[in-house]
C-alpha cells in the first residue's frame, strides 16, 4: 500500500556491475597498483609470524639457544613494525583514492541529473535522487576502501598460508585442508539465507521510512480525522514485518559464526591427531606442529569476517545498480546533432497537429515505469493511437510575433502541458512545434529555452539573495539590469524596505517571503533575462487584491513587445489578449478574441457566464 | 551519570526481556568455558608428545577438542540468537511506542520540528540504540567473561609471562579510546561539511524546472563542482585527510600491538621453556589464550563506540518522548500515549474512544483572542453560529481565518476567551469525539499514497462501497474516478497516478463528507478547482449543508455569497458581518472586494 523503494533483488556479486565499478579505479591505476603491491608485501609479512615461531621452537628453544631466540624475537618485532607501516600506507592511499573516486562519481551523477528530461523528475521524488548522490555513493566508498583491496589482501594471506603449510608438510597440509569443502558448504547455505533476509530487511526499512515520512508530514490530517488507531495498526504491521525479517537474518548470522568456529576446531583437532602422530614418528617437528595450529587459526579468521564483507558487497551491488540505473537513464531530449542557430528570434510560434501523451495506456499496469522511471515512450508506428493516454490531441494554432495569447480551459484541459512542450521539457509523439518556422527539435536547445521567459504557478526561489534569484547563474546580467527589472515589475518598493536591499538573504524556498513577493521576484527574474517570448502560468488564487493589482501591472509590462502565452484561471486577466485559445479535454475548441468568442456562445461563453453572471446581476440593480 | 539518565527509559524495555537476557548471559559464560578447554587439551597433547603417547590418546584429545568446540558453537549460537533477538524485540517495541507518541503530539510540535529531523531520530538514532542493545550488550558481556576466564588460566600457567603478554593491552584499549574519540569528532565535522553539499543538491533538484527553463545547467554543475572541490580539496578532504591519517593508522596499529604481545610470549616464554619452568605445551596453550583475547580486545573499542553513539542517540529519541502533547483531554490521565492502553499481557490494545451523543452544532466564539509566537493573530472574536447555519469568512491572507478554524478543531489551543459548542467549552469534549463531529477540508490538500477508496474512507471506521461512491459523487470526483482504469482502487501518488490540484481538493472534500459531520469546514478548499466545477460542487454542497453547521473560507465572492452570514476578518478582528446584500449595502471591505472583482472585469473588458 505504501510506496517504497523496491530493493532490487540483485546478486551479491554481479560481474557486470563489478567491471563497471572497477572502471572508476582506472584514473587512479598507479595508486591502486601501489596499494595492491603494498598489500601483497604486507600479506607476505603476516604469513611469516607462525613460521618464525616454528624456527624459534625447533632451532632455539629445543636446543636452548638463548641468543638465537633473541634474534628471532628481534626479527619478529621488525616484521611487525614493517607490517604496521605498510598497512598504514596502504590504508592511506586507498582512503584517499576512495575520496577522489567518490568526488568523480558524485559529479558524474549530478551532471547527469542536470541533463535528464523532466519526465524523469516527474517520476522520481527529490528525496530518492538525493540518496543516489549521498548514501549510495558512500556505500561504494566502503567497497573501494574496505572491500576491494582488503579482500585481495585476505585472499593473498590465505594463499600464502596454503603455500607455507604445504611446504612445511604436504601430508598434514592435505589432512588440514580436508575441512575446506565444509567451509564452502556453510558459506553457500549462509549466502542463500543471508541474501533473502537482507532483501526482506531492506524492503521493510524502506517501508517504515516511507510510512513515517508520509504520516509525519500529514499528521494533522491523521489527527483531525481520528485516524490514529488505524495508522498505528498499519505501522505495527509494517514494524512487525521488519522484526520478523530481522529475526530471520539473526538466525542466519547466528549459525554462520559458530559453524566456522567448529570447522576451525575440527581442523586443529585433525592437525593434533595426524600431526601429533607425525611428531611421534619424527616426521614433523614440534615447531612445525605449533606453526600448523597457528596457521589454521589465522586461516579461519578472514573466513569468519566474510559475513561482514558479504554485507558490504551486497549493499555495494545494490547501490551501484541504483546509481547505474540513474546514469543509464537516457537523455532523450538533447541538443540535435546539427542544431540550427537562429540569428534573431522573431517569436512566431506555431503548433501543427500536435499529439502528446505522458503515458501509454496499459490496463494491466496502472503504475507506469519502475522506480527509476523510464524515458517517455516514442511513438511506435505499430502502436495504435488508442493505446496512448493523450493529453493533447491534434492541437494546431499560430501566434504571430509580438502577439499575446491567452489559454483558458478547465483544469486538466492540457494548458500547462502546452507550455512545457514549447520549451521542449517533453518531446511530442506526433506533429510539429515551430519557432520562426523551424521545428523546435532542430533548434539549438539552449537558444530555444533562452528565448522564453518562464514564470511558473509555484515560484521557486533558491537560497541566496534577492539579486542572485533574479540573476540566477546568467553571467551577462548587470546590477543595473536587476534594478531595472525590479523597478518594472513593482518589486522595488518592497526591496527598498528590506535592511539589506537586493542582497537581503533569501532562505530555502523563499520561506520568509509572501506569495505575492515571490511572484514579483519571479517576474523580475524573467524580465532581467530579457526573453523574446513569454510563458506565464498565472497564479492568482492566493494573493490579496492590492498585490494582485501590482502583479497585473507587472504582467502588462512583461508582455510589452513579446510574444506571450498566458495560462489564466480568471478570464478577466486575459481579456485584453490578442487571441484566446479555449482548451477542452486536450483539444483546441475555440480560438478568437473575447468579443468573437462571446458571440460564438460556445465553451468560452459558458465559462464567462459562470464566472460573471452572478456578479453582473447586482451591478444591474444599482 | 548523564549517560545513565538518558538510558533510563530503556530500563522498562530491557526489564520486559530480563529472563531471556539472563539466559543469554548464561550462554556467554558457558560458551567461554567451553572455549577455554581447547588450549588445555592442546597442552596435554603436546606435552605428552615428548614422552610416549599412543595414537588412541591423541585421537581422544582431538575428539575432545571437537566436542568442546561443538559445545562452544551451540552456546555461541544461542547467545547470538537470544541476545540479538531481544534487541530486535526491544527495537520493535520502542519504535511502536515512538510512533504512538508521535500520533499524540500536537500540530505546533510538527511546525517547530523538521520532518527530516524527526525521521532521522526514528530511523538512524533508533538503529544506533538497537546496536547498543544488541551487539553492545552482547560483546560487552562476552569480553568481560572472556577476560576473566582467560586471565585465570594464563595466570595459572605463568604470572610474569601473563604480565609480559598483556603489557600492550592497556595501550591497545587506550589507543582504541583515543582513536575512537578523534574519529568521532572528525566524522562529525565531515558530516557537517557534507550536509552543505546535500542541501545544495536538494535545492537544485527541487528547482530543476527553473534551472532548465533558464538554461542554468552548466552554471549549476560549475557551482556544484566548486562547492564539492572546495570541500574536497580544502576543507572536506582536509578534514577527511585528517580522518584518513588517523584511521589509516588505527587497524595496523592494533594488529602491531597485539603482535608485539605475541613476540613477548615467544621470547620470554621461550626462555622459560628452556629454563624448564614451563612445558612446551604450556607455551603453545599460552599462545592460544593470547589469540583468544585479541578479538574481544579489538571489539572492546568498537563496543565503547557503540555504547557512546547509542546513548547519544537515545538522548535524541528522548527529545521526542519528552515532548508532551500540548492538546489533550482534560479528564484523561497524563499518559504520554493518550489513546493506547496496555493490558496485563503486555500487548497493546486500543480502547474505543468515548463517543459523545451527537452534538447539535451550535458554535460560539466568546471574547476569543489568540497569539502565535508573540504575534496577535485573533483579537476579541465574538461570533455565534446557530446550528445548521452556513457562515462564510473572507479576509486577506494573514487575517486569521485559518487560525479560527484551527482553534475550533483544537489543533491549536485558545489562550484567551472561549469556544463553545452547544453551550459547552470545547475542552469539555473528548478530543476524539469533538473531531469526529467535524468534516474538515484543509487549505493544503494532503492525501496518502493509498487507493482513492482508502483516501475517501480515511476518517471513518468502516465505509461501505455505497458510502464511498456517494461521497465521491457529492464532491464531483466520481466522473474522474470512473475514468481511471482501476476506479476506486486506483493508487494515488508515486506508484499510481498523479491527481491534478483540483482532483486532489475534490477527493479531500469527499473525505470530509463521508464522515457525515455535524460541522462542515471548507478552508479555501475550492482554490484549485475551476469555476465550472466550483459551481457544481457548491450546488451539491448546498444540499448537504442543509441541517449542518458549515463554515466556508474563501477569496472568491462567488464561493461565499450565498452564505447565511458573511464574516469579514481584518488583522484578526471581525470588521463586518451580514448577508451578501447587507454587506454590499454597507459599502465596506466586502463591497470593495466585490467592486474590485467587478472593476477588474471591466478594466479587462475595455
Amino acid at each position: 500500500m505504501q510506496h517504497h523503494e523496491e530493493e532490487a533483488l540483485g546478486k551479491a556479486y554481479d560481474s557486470h556491475l563489478m567491471r563497471r565499478l572497477l572502471r572508476y579505479l582506472a584514473p587512479y591505476r598507479i595508486q591502486v597498483f601501489l596499494a595492491l603491491l603494498i598489500t601483497a608485501a604486507a600479506s607476505l609479512l603476516q604469513v611469516c609470524g607462525p613460521y618464525l615461531t616454528k624456527i624459534g621452537i625447533d632451532r632455539y628453544i629445543v636446543t636452548k639457544n638463548y641468543e638465537g631466540l633473541n634474534k628471532v624475537a628481534l626479527i619478529y618485532v621488525s616484521i611487525i613494525i614493517l607490517g604496521f607501516l605498510l598497512g598504514y600506507i596502504q590504508t592511506y592511499i586507498m582512503q584517499l583514492t576512495g575520496q577522489k573516486i567518490m568526488y568523480d562519481l558524485r559529479l558524474e551523477i549530478f551532471t547527469h541529473l542536470q541533463r535528464l528530461p523532466l519526465a524523469f523528475f516527474d517520476r522520481n521524488p527529490v528525496g530518492r535522487l538525493m540518496t543516489r548522490v549521498t548514501t549510495d555513493v558512500d556505500v561504494l566508498n566502503e567497497l573501494f576502501t574496505a572491500g576491494v583491496v582488503t579482500l585481495l589482501g585476505d585472499v593473498l594471506v590465505l594463499l600464502g598460508i596454503v603455500v607455507i603449510i604445504f611446504y612445511l608438510n604436504f601430508k598434514l597440509a592435505l589432512v588440514a585442508m580436508s575441512v575446506i569443502p565444509l567451509i564452502f558448504l556453510i558459506t553457500v547455505v549462509f549466502k542463500i539465507k543471508a541474501r533473502d533476509s537482507y532483501r526482506r530487511v531492506r524492503t521493510a526499512i524502506a517501508r517504515i521510512n516511507a510510512f513515517l515520512q508520509e504520516h509525519i508530514t500529514g499528521m494533522s490530517i491523521v489527527q483531525l480525522f481520528n485516524h490514529e488507531r488505524k495508522s498505528f495498526a498499519q505501522f505495527d504491521e509494517i514494524n512487525r514485518g521488519h522484526l520478523t525479517a530481522n529475526l530471520d537474518s539473526v538466525m542466519a548470522y547466528s549459525v554462520f559464526f559458530p559453524a566456522v568456529q567448529v570447522v576451525s576446531a575440527l581442523a586443529i583437532a585433525l592437525i593434533i591427531w595426524y600431526g601429533g602422530g607425525q611428531v611421534i614418528e619424527r616426521e614433523l617437528s614440534f615447531g612445525a606442529l605449533v606453526a600448523f595450529i597457528q596457521y589454521s587459526e589465522r586461516f579461519f579468521r578472514p573466513i569468519a569476517d566474510l559475513s561482514e564483507k558479504y554485507n558490504i558487497l551486497q549493499s555495494a551491488m545494490a547501490s551501484s545498480e541504483r546509481i547505474f540505473k540513474l546514469l543509464d537513464f537516457p537523455i532523450d531530449i538533447k541538443q540535435p546533432e546539427q542544431p540550427v542557430r537562429l540569428k534573431e528570434i522573431q517569436g512566431e510560434i506555431e503548433f501543427r497537429h500536435v499529439w502528446f501523451a505522458y503515458n501509454r495506456l496499459d490496463p494491466k499496469k496502472e503504475s507506469a515505469g519502475p522506480a527509476t522511471g523510464r524515458a517517455l515512450p516514442a511513438l511506435n508506428p505499430v502502436t495504435r493511437e488508442s493505446e496512448w493516454d493523450w493529453v493533447l490531441k491534434d492541437v494546431s494554432f499560430k501566434v504571430n510575433p509580438g502577439e499575446a495569447v491567452a489559454v483558458v480551459g478547465h483544469t486538466g484541459a492540457g494548458k500547462t502541458t502546452l507550455t512545457s512542450l514549447l520549451m521542449r521539457f517533453y518531446d511530442i509523439q506526433k506533429g510539429e512545434i515551430l519557432l520562426d518556422g523551424h521545428d523546435i527539435r532542430t533548434l539549438d536547445l539552449q537558444q530555444l529555452r533562452r528565448s522564453f521567459g518562464f514564470v511558473l504557478q509555484d515560484v521557486f526561489l533558491f537560497s541566496g539573495t534577492i539579486a542572485s534569484n533574479i540573476r540566477l547563474g546568467t553571467p551577462g546580467i548587470t546590477e543595473e539590469a536587476i534594478y531595472r527589472a525590479a523597478q518594472d515589475v513593482n518589486l522595488e518598493e518592497f526591496v527598498e524596505e528590506l535592511p539589506n536591499g537586493y542582497v537581503e538573504e533569501v532562505k530555502e524556498r523563499g520561506s520568509t517571503l509572501s506569495t505575492g513577493q515571490k511572484q514579483l521576484i519571479a517576474f523580475a527574474r524573467a524580465l532581467a533575462h530579457d526573453p523574446r517570448n513569454l510563458i506565464l502560468d498565472e497564479a492568482t488564487s492566493s494573493v490579496d487584491t492590492d498585490t494582485e493589482l501590482k502583479i497585473r501591472d507587472a504582467i502588462a509590462r512583461l508582455m510589452q513587445g513579446r510574444t506571450s502565452i498566458i495560462i489564466a484561471h480568471r478570464l478577466s486577466t486575459i481579456q485584453n489578449a490578442d487571441k484566446i485559445i479555449v482548451m477542452h479535454k486536450g483539444q483546441i475548441r475555440e480560438i478568437g478574441t473575447h468579443q468573437e468568442l462571446l458571440a460564438q456562445r460556445g465553451i468560452y461563453y459558458k465559462l464567462y457566464q459562470l464566472q460573471y453572471k452572478d456578479q453582473e446581476l447586482p451591478l444591474a440593480r444599482t | 551519570m548523564k549517560k545513565l539518565s538518558t538510558l533510563h527509559r530503556l530500563r522498562a524495555y530491557v526489564g520486559r526481556y530480563r529472563a531471556r537476557l539472563l539466559l543469554g548471559a548464561l550462554c556467554v559464560s558457558l560458551s567461554n568455558l567451553a572455549a577455554i578447554a581447547s588450549p588445555r587439551f592442546l597442552k596435554y597433547a603436546i606435552d605428552s608428545l615428548g614422552g610416549s603417547i599412543s595414537k588412541e590418546k591423541l585421537l581422544a584429545y582431538s575428539a575432545l577438542i571437537v566436542v568442546f568446540a561443538v559445545l562452544e558453537g551451540i552456546f555461541l549460537f544461542l547467545m547470538r540468537k537470544i541476545m540479538i533477538g531481544v534487541s530486535r524485540y526491544i527495537e520493535y517495541d520502542l519504535r511502536n511506542d515512538l510512533f504512538a507518541h508521535l500520533l499524540g503530539l500536537s500540530r505546533r510540535y510538527y511546525q517547530n520540528h523538521k520532518t527530516g529531523d524527526i525521521m532521522s531520530r526514528a530511523t538512524n538514532d533508533m538503529n544506533a540504540v538497537r546496536m547498543l542493545l544488541g551487539p553492545g550488550i552482547m560483546y560487552s558481556a562476552n569480553t568481560i567473561v572472556r577476560m576473566i576466564v582467560v586471565l585465570f588460566f594464563m595466570l595459572h600457567i605463568h604470572v610474569t609471562l601473563t604480565l609480559f603478554a598483556l603489557a600492550t593491552i592497556p595501550i591497545v584499549s587506550l589507543a582504541v579510546r583515543y582513536f575512537g574519540a578523534v574519529i568521532h569528532k572528525r566524522f562529525e565535522k565531515i558530516q557537517e561539511a557534507f550536509s552543505e553539499i546535500s542541501a545544495r543538491v536538494q535545492e537544485n533538484l527541487a528547482g530543476i524546472r527553473v534551472i532548465k527553463a533558464f538554461t542554468q545547467e552548466s552554471s549549476e554543475i560549475e557551482q556544484f563542482k566548486r562547492l564539492s572541490q572546495e570541500y574536497i580539496s580544502q576543507e572536506y578532504i582536509h578534514k577527511n585527510l585528517g580522518l584518513i591519517r588517523v584511521w589509516g593508522a588505527f587497524y595496523p596499529m592494533l594488529g602491531a600491538l597485539l603482535g608485539v604481545g605475541g613476540v613477548f610470549v615467544l621470547w620470554f616464554g621461550g626462555r622459560e621453556v628452556m629454563a624448564g619452568r614451563i612445558t612446551l605445551g604450556d607455551f603453545v596453550a599460552f599462545n592460544a589464550y593470547l589469540g583468544m583475547l585479541s578479538w574481544p580486545m579489538i571489539a572492546l573499542g568498537w563496543v565503547i563506540n557503540i555504547i557512546e553513539r547509542g546513548s547519544a542517540s537515545m538522548g535524541r529519541i528522548n527529545h521526542i518522548f519528552d515532548a508532551q502533547p500540548e492538546i489533550k483531554d482534560d479528564s484523561v490521565s497524563v499518559s504520554p500515549v493518550p489513546f493506547i492502553l496496555q493490558d496485563k499481557s503486555g500487548s497493546r490494545s486500543l480502547p474505543a474512544g468515548p463517543v459523545l451523543s451527537e452534538i447539535q452544532g451550535e458554535i460560539e466564539f466568546k471574547n476569543l483572542s489568540f497569539a502565535y509566537n508573540g504575534t496577535r493573530v485573533l483579537r476579541d472574536i465574538n461570533l455565534r453560529i446557530p446550528r445548521g447555519a452556513t457562515y462564510s469568512i473572507v479576509g486577506e491572507t494573514g487575517s486569521g481565518k485559518s487560525t479560527l478554524i484551527n482553534l475550533l478543531a483544537r489543533t491549536y489551543e485558545s489562550t484567551d476567551g472561549e469556544i463553545l459548542i452547544d453551550g459547552l467549552p470545547i475542552q469539555k469534549y473528548p478530543l476524539r469525539s469533538l473531531r469526529s463531529q467535524m468534516g474538515y477540508v484543509p487549505q493544503e490538500t494532503f492525501l496518502f499514497s493509498d487507493t482513492i477508496r482508502e483516501n475517501i474512507a480515511f476518517g471513518v471506521e468502516e465505509a461501505s462501497q455505497t458510502a464511498v461512491h456517494e461521497a465521491a459523487r457529492l464532491a464531483q470526483i466520481l466522473p474522474d474516478v470512473e475514468g481511471f482504469p482501476k476506479r476506486f482502487e486506483t493508487l494515488i501518488g508515486e506508484r499510481g497516478i498523479t491527481l491534478s490540484g483540483g482532483q486532489q481538493q475534490r477527493t479531500a472534500i469527499a473525505r470530509a463528507l463521508i464522515r457525515n459531520p455535524r460541522i462542515l469546514i471548507l478552508d479555501d478548499a475550492l482554490s484549485s478547482v475551476d469555476t465550472y466545477t466550483e459551481e457544481r460542487i457548491l450546488t451539491a454542497l448546498k444540499e448537504i449543508m442543509r441541517g449542518r453547521t458549515s463554515i466556508l473560507i474563501s477569496h472568491r465572492v462567488s464561493t461565499v455569497k450565498f452564505a447565511d452570514q458573511i464574516i469579514v476578518l481584518n488583522q484578526g478582528s471581525i470588521v463586518e458581518r451580514g448577508t451578501h446584500e447587507e454587506l454590499l449595502d454597507r459599502g465596506g471591505y466586502y463591497a470593495e472586494l466585490y467592486q474590485k472583482q467587478l472593476l477588474e472585469e471591466e478594466l479587462a473588458g475595455a
